[in-house]
């Protein structure tokens, strides 16, 4: 898919973002707003899915270990065929299987139950070493939060993936500065990220997370650095696209009443690519 | 009275373990073994020769064995991710929570020298939280086999069982109990001793000696009925309801907790299905003071003569 066409599918999934938060009163909007041109280039570009058969042995996997924006991957599993769009708005609602965090078990296309944070990346690990065990070329594509690289379990995994020389595992750290309660560098500031994967035996690209060209050309095969596991340290805007959330701590998780959704989605609607 | 396993040889479980692994992965390449640096205490050097590019160490690292583990059995793999259990239970708990038992994978967590066995390390190295914790969660049977038989055909079992499991493991050497051909069933117990006093639910390094404590009691005519539970969860309700019905009364003996484990499992049944009085031997909910790990289970009750004494208490209690 070209750039531009990438750009508008971002932007339509953001809107329904907006549109499911705002009907289901809950949802974590800052981080899907900056985890969401990732996403869109992961599934619209990169990664070999297929909906029709979402457990053959050979596609890409897609860890969201930020499994608290698993509406912004929802959204994009109903856009690429594996859930019926009109499912979108069960969002939070009673027996949906569309809870808050993704269920591998009832929702076609996610691989693993994400929710504690500092889950994916070791599960990563392990599906890079199964292809790499079976000579496969098959990826696995792991994107964590910037916070939740506070989990001490993240860096057992960054260990082991050098170790293993997984460079058939990329990791996505998607770098908005925001945790939930306060900005990373008040709270524990693990930045710069970059030379921290370096010295850990990773290749490391920074790139601007919102940017497609970049995202595209980070996220390539041919970009890959044989025997390195690689970290795409993505800068993102938590709320990114709707001027009152962008880099806003108080969006973690908060809804917004009716004059803010149709400000935000007026926000939205006008973009122009 | 006569000790029915009087000269009998005693055998390491993880030799079991291992030799039936090796013979397996021999015949199913996506047989791999995860380990946090416990190649030796696991006992997995021979895998590691046969198999080298299956045999998976992570380092001390467990959250992130676990984790490797779910990822391996997405895979496609048959992951038996091998650990002393206190750590693999206690520090990954949350990780065979969300990356096995809620994402149903296939991952087989072998919990190494469980319950008592590292005895003088002290209550760090004690697994006597393991039933309780991972009998709380849904989708991973709890099996602790009783000699080496059993852990060999829990191994086979495991193989072929389609989800995730906890398998508990001894270090400590225990007598054959089980016939040479003995199948494992996952749910089912097995009758070692037929009896109509009292029946005592047994599992792992506790079933020969309940054995034993069984045939001291014969010396005093009563007749206990003896039940290896490997299967904690699912447990064996049909047994465990006609040994409340037929035998009136319910002794049991675990390497572990009484709060949670074996005997909680079997109370849950009784006072739901069958109420009969009912004694629990077990850790009683404290750390264990320095002691190896067979002098442990003497000083909390459980040497066969200790059993066998509660038995008798607890006979009085039978209406």
């Amino acid at each position: 898919m070209i750039t531009e066409k990438l750009y508008k599918l971002a932007n339509k999934i953001r809107q329904r973002d907006l549109q499911a938060v705002f009907e289901a009163g809950a949802g974590h909007i800052g981080g899907e707003m900056s985890v969401t041109d990732i996403l869109t280039a992961l599934y619209f570009k990169i990664m070999h899915v297929d909906p029709d058969n979402p457990n053959a042995p050979q596609r890409d996997r897609l860890i969201l270990s930020k499994g608290h924006t698993a509406l912004a991957l929802y959204i994009v599993l109903a856009e690429k065929g594996f859930l019926p769009a009109e499912e979108i708005s069960t969002f939070l609602q009673h027996r949906s299987r569309l809870n808050g965090h993704p269920n591998r078990v009832k929702v076609p296309g996610v691989e693993t139950n994400t929710g504690p944070l500092g889950h994916g990346l070791p599960i990563g690990v392990g599906m890079a070493k199964a292809a790499q065990l079976n000579g496969e070329n098959w990826r696995t594509f792991v994107i964590t939060g910037d916070g939740e690289m506070q989990e001490g379990s993240n860096w057992e995994a960054i260990m082991a993936a050098a170790h293993f020389k997984l460079d058939n595992l990329t990791l996505i750290i998607d770098h908005n500065r925001l945790q939930q309660g306060a900005r990373l560098a008040e709270t524990n500031n693990l930045a710069p990220l970059a030379p921290k994967l370096e010295a850990f035996g990773w290749a490391v690209e920074e790139i601007n997370g919102h940017d497609m060209d970049q995202i595209c050309a980070a996220l390539s095969p041919e970009t890959i650095t044989l025997r390195k596991p690689k970290c795409i340290v993505a800068h993102t805007n938590k709320g990114q696209g709707i001027s009152f959330m962008s880099d806003n701590v108080a969006w973690h998780h908060k809804v917004p009443n009716e004059e803010q959704y149709k400000q935000a989605m007026k926000e939205l609607q006008g973009v122009t690519v | 009275m006569s000790n029915p396993f009087d000269g009998a040889q005693l055998h390491d479980c993880r030799d079991a373990f291992t030799s039936v692994l090796e013979e397996l992965a021999t015949e199913n390449n996506d047989i791999v073994a995860v380990c946090n640096d416990s190649v030796g205490s696991s006992k997995l050097a021979s895998f590691r020769d046969k198999f080298s590019d299956r045999l998976i160490n992570v380092g001390i690292a467990e959250q992130n064995m676990v984790g490797v583990g779910a990822g391996l059995a997405n895979g496609g793999k048959i992951p038996f991710v091998c650990a002393a259990s206190p750590f693999l239970t206690g520090r990954a708990l949350e990780q065979i929570k969300a990356d096995v038992a809620y994402s149903e994978t296939n991952v087989k967590l072998v919990g190494i020298s469980s319950g008592l066995a590292y005895g003088e390390l002290g209550p760090t190295h004690h697994s006597i939280e393991d039933f309780a914790w991972i009998r709380a969660l849904p989708n991973v049977p709890v099996v602790a086999p009783a000699d080496r038989v059993e852990t060999a055909a829990a191994i086979r079992w495991a193989t072929e069982y389609q989800g995730g499991c906890f398998l508990r493991l001894s270090r400590v050497g225990v007598p054959d109990v089980l016939p040479e051909k003995h199948v494992f069933e996952l749910g089912k117990a097995d009758l070692l001793r037929a009896g109509d006093d009292l029946t005592i639910i047994a599992n792992g390094v506790l079933t020969h000696r309940a054995l034993i404590a069984a045939e001291l009691l014969s010396n005093s005519g009563i007749l206990a009925r003896v039940l290896n539970m490997a299967s904690v969860r699912p447990i064996d309700e049909a047994a465990v309801i006609s040994a409340a019905e037929e035998t009136g009364a319910i002794l049991t003996c675990e390497e572990h907790t009484t709060f949670g484990g074996l005997g909680s499992a079997v109370a849950e049944v009784v006072v739901d299905k069958a109420p009969v009085p009912m004694t629990r031997l077990g850790v009683p909910g404290i750390f264990a003071h320095t002691a190896s790990a067979t002098a442990l289970l003497d000083d909390f009750g459980m040497s066969p003569e200790a059993i066998a004494d509660s038995a008798c208490a607890l006979l009085k209690r039978k209406g």
